[in-house]
């Protein structure tokens, strides 16, 4: 493939939105009110869409016949290059929260970077996803005060998800050599540049929430090389099901 | 988490363009008003229905009793006139 490293850098965005939102995804029917329930739907949704339009780029590019849903469905589980976070179960309603606000915070500061991607395509699908990914941003962040400022046992909740997920934070702004080279290129974004922001902003809100800044320094790695936690291959064997029992069915 | 039962009803109204008036959409549950329009804006605009959004808590609305409704409304049904029906609008006058 001549652009071998635009591939995988797309891919390396598109599937932290299309795990992420097939974690929201799960809640459908089963949110902790029918409120929230259509809340954490609408984010799915909206991520969902997002990777679409990463995914038909990426099978424009690869040029091999592949369409948007071979690349979403069809790869194995070392092949996904998404996050350790996006992965993450939805333990209970404070883990699903910390999940997407950890996520959020890092997503919203990454899209209004990728807007100024020399790519017009990137540029264009970021310029799109800010606003959505603004008003998840904004959700999660609330539902984190809401716990965390809550009761003594949603804040207790609140603080076990944001001790647990932290050890998945410091992934975000690491550089695969695709990173590197789009980075060199002025096509991707130097994802290092947006770490200090991301803490500080993270740590702002959490001492809103009356919650504790973990002081943990040891992370987990592994998901943007395709080496994941136990949990994704659950989620793939949902996400993949139709498609590999139904190979190339059709809505 | 605390229990949803705890959740007050919230009435939500939803401006579907600018120039028209809020009108009622449904109700919902939320802890406050800041909750009441984060999920109105989920329940009731996510196809694009609304440009803008109120909440009232439910309590604060007070209903006429259908017991009234004699009284109340039964008076108006023979008085046609009182609708504006005998002249015409023109055109430009849109959503009256």
């Amino acid at each position: 493939m001549k652009n071998q490293y635009l591939y995988n850098y797309i891919l390396g965005i598109a599937d932290n939105s299309l795990i992420l939102g097939q974690r929201m995804g799960e809640l459908c029917g089963h949110g902790p009110s029918l409120e929230t329930d259509i809340a954490c739907t609408n984010i799915s949704l909206d991520l969902f869409g997002q990777v679409r339009s990463y995914f038909q780029y990426a099978s424009k590019i690869a040029g091999d016949g592949r369409t948007e849903d071979d690349i979403a469905m069809l790869r194995k589980e070392r092949e996904y290059k998404n996050v350790l976070l996006a992965e993450q179960p939805n333990t209970n309603f404070a883990y699903t929260i910390g999940r997407q606000f950890l996520f959020d915070v890092y997503h919203l500061a990454f899209l209004k970077e990728l807007q100024k991607s020399t790519d017009l395509t990137l540029a264009a699908i970021a310029n799109k996803c800010v606003k959505e990914v603004s008003y998840h941003e904004r959700f999660s962040s609330d539902w984190v005060k809401r716990l965390g400022d809550g009761t003594e046992q949603s804040r207790q909740k609140m603080q076990e998800a944001i001790d647990d997920l932290w050890t998945y934070t410091d992934e975000l702004f690491h550089l695969t050599e695709s990173d590197k080279e789009m980075v060199s290129q002025g096509i991707g974004v130097d994802a290092t540049l947006l770490k200090d922001a991301y803490y500080n902003s993270v740590k702002e809100l959490l001492e809103e929430a009356t919650l504790h800044i973990p002081d943990s320094k040891y992370f987990q790695k592994g998901g943007k090389k395709g080496i994941h936690t136990e949990h994704l291959g659950y989620l793939l064997s949902d996400l993949q099901y139709m498609q590999r029992t139904y190979p190339n069915m059709e809505w | 988490m605390m229990s949803v039962k705890n959740w007050p009803l919230w009435e939500i109204f939803v401006r579907s363009k600018n120039g028209l008036e809020h009108r009622h959409c449904g109700s919902l549950h939320a802890a406050d008003a800041d909750m009441a329009l984060e999920n109105a804006r989920d329940v009731y605009t996510r196809r694009n229905e609304g440009v803008s959004i109120w909440v009232v808590e439910s309590k604060h609305i007070t209903a006429s009793n259908p017991e009234n409704n004699g009284e109340l409304f039964e008076p108006a049904q023979d008085k046609v006139y009182r609708h504006p029906t005998f002249y015409d609008l023109p055109d430009e006058v849109k959503h009256m």
